[in-house]
């Protein structure tokens, strides 16, 4: 390619998409509806925002198709801070993603959390210069992903709920997954593959070095900073966080807090202080009082 | 007795605020070194190198600048600790920042601007040569990366791509603006753990008459 100051460089390669998710790590990403909130998530730490128009527990509360954000959202968004800005598309949406590259976001998030636009298909993310997260709930899913292009995976959750314990399942169904694949001979490898539903060369792959080619952050449900530390400490390379910051009573603390608690993970010291005088949580939802059709984490395939 | 006395490897730390560790890690150890992470003041004791990965620099901002860690960086640099930095890193030492936000670490008698390259879809990598830390082209991988706009009598430049320093040290301090650590290629940090076995945490860096003195 020739950019703008007219040097020659490959842009688009995996190296520079998933390098881009090894700088996010360790931190925190946070969901933001106007560039007010964008730039409180950046003076609390954040390492980059999701532009949206509602939070996940808006979408939950009031239905209706959820579809990627106006252009015009994002614009002010992007100009509003100088961390990166990344934006949600359908599953599937292949149009809403060539408009979020036209539009120069940083990273797109295939999201289950957007109502879906193809029942069988995810994006070939192959074709975009720009990276993509996708979400997993096991390991199967998370390399359909990876083999699709994802530069990033994340843990699904279940989003809008501010109830951390599908976050927790998903950690450990992706990294217990992993740990089972260490322990496989090679031939029980290609077995391994046709379970799990996942090319054979990245089963290979994670079995030999014990861990996913691509960042593996979390998502869906966490709302406190031990939420956030919990998830680190089991084995996540950041966090995302969405309704839990801005249905809380304090959200500039509160994101201030999470921040924290991501850095000093495994310092209960540090998370005993940040964790003190946050005003209320939001208030959560029990996961089994969620009809099945009312579950975000099944879409995706 | 230390591990880095037991194992004769000198003991390098990296920034963990937020951002690439474990690629900077698993390159120092390739490199020679015994590698810690830095979270607080307290971690730098006894440290003769230093890496400031990449991540956001706002990001080390908030949360390094509020701990006093950051106070604590620019001590250890003034005390001539070996540091390398990497994109994010580089801003950190840089004693100047286009868009005027304050200095974070500084030292480094450079002036960078943020995001120079442009957004993701423009990160890109390129062949560098880099002919101070010896022969033939390494890939260097530019993501949101920060460009070097002035440096001072004292830089030296060590590459450049398009007319642009892209990597330059000062005594100790090395910044660059790519991301040695995402390829295989060790020089910058070989030169770190280089520089790291010269140092003392308490002597500075001296010749190896005092480094054998301090060892004592």
């Amino acid at each position: 390619m020739t950019d703008e100051s007219g040097m020659n460089g490959r842009t688009g390669t995996m190296r520079v998409k998933s390098g881009h998710a090894q700088m996010l790590k360790g931190g925190v990403i946070m969901d933001v509806t106007t560039p007010e909130q964008a730039r409180i998530a950046e003076q609390a730490g954040a390492c980059a925002v999701m532009a949206l128009e509602r939070i996940p527990a808006d979408i939950r509360a009031q239905g209706g198709v959820a579809r990627m954000s106006d252009p015009d959202l994002i614009e002010g968004i992007k100009e509003s801070v100088s961390i990166p800005v990344m934006a949600k598309c359908r599953i599937g949406h292949f149009v809403e993603a060539q408009i979020l590259q036209a539009l120069d976001v940083d990273y797109i998030d295939e999201s289950e959390v957007l109502t879906p636009a193809d029942e069988a298909h995810h994006i070939d993310k192959h074709r975009f210069t720009v990276p993509f997260v996708c979400g997993a709930t096991d390991l199967g899913e998370a390399l359909r992903r990876v083999a699709e292009g994802a530069a990033m995976i994340r843990s699904k959750g279940e989003a809008g709920t501010g109830n951390v314990v599908e976050a927790v399942r998903h950690m450990r169904e992706i990294l217990g997954g992993i740990r089972r694949l260490t322990t496989l001979s090679p031939e029980e490898l290609y077995a391994a593959a046709k379970e799990l539903r996942a090319p054979y060369d990245l089963v290979a792959w994670v079995a030999e070095h014990g861990r996913l080619p691509v960042v593996l952050f979390t998502a869906g449900g966490i709302a406190t900073p031990a939420d956030a530390a919990l998830m680190m400490q089991l084995g996540a390379d950041g966090v995302f966080v969405g309704s839990g910051i801005y249905k809380s009573e304090d959200p500039p603390a509160r994101a201030r807090a999470i921040v924290e608690a991501t850095t000093h993970f495994d310092d209960p010291a540090v998370l005993a202080r940040v964790s003190a005088g946050l005003k209320d949580a939001m208030p959560g939802i029990e996961i089994d009082s969620l009809g099945g059709s009312q579950l975000l984490q099944t879409r995706g395939w | 007795m230390s591990v880095e006395v037991l194992s004769g490897r000198p003991l390098v730390g990296v920034l963990a605020v937020q951002g690439a560790f474990a690629e900077h890690r698993a390159a120092l150890e390739r490199a020679g070194a015994e590698v810690v992470r830095v979270r607080t003041g307290a971690d730098l004791a006894g440290l003769r190198g230093l890496v400031v990965p990449g991540g956001e620099s706002t990001t080390l901002r908030v949360v390094a600048g509020e701990s006093g860690l950051l106070h604590d960086l620019r001590a250890a640099v003034d005390g001539g600790l070996p540091v390398l930095g990497t994109c994010a890193g580089l801003i950190a030492l840089s004693e100047e920042i286009a868009d005027g936000d304050e200095p974070l670490i500084g030292g480094l008698d450079v002036t960078v601007r943020r995001n120079a390259y442009g957004r993701q879809v423009a990160s890109f990598e390129a062949p560098v040569e880099v002919p101070g830390l010896g022969e033939g082209p390494l890939t260097a991988v530019f993501i949101r990366a920060p460009r070097i706009e002035r440096t001072g009598p004292e830089v030296e430049i060590l590459a450049e791509l398009d007319g642009a320093p892209v990597a330059v040290r000062q005594g100790n301090l090395m910044g660059v603006a790519f991301h040695p650590e995402l390829t295989d290629d060790l020089r910058f940090h070989e030169w770190l753990v280089d520089r790291a076995r010269a140092h003392h945490p308490v002597l500075g860096t001296e010749t190896k008459e005092a480094r054998r003195v301090g060892a004592q």
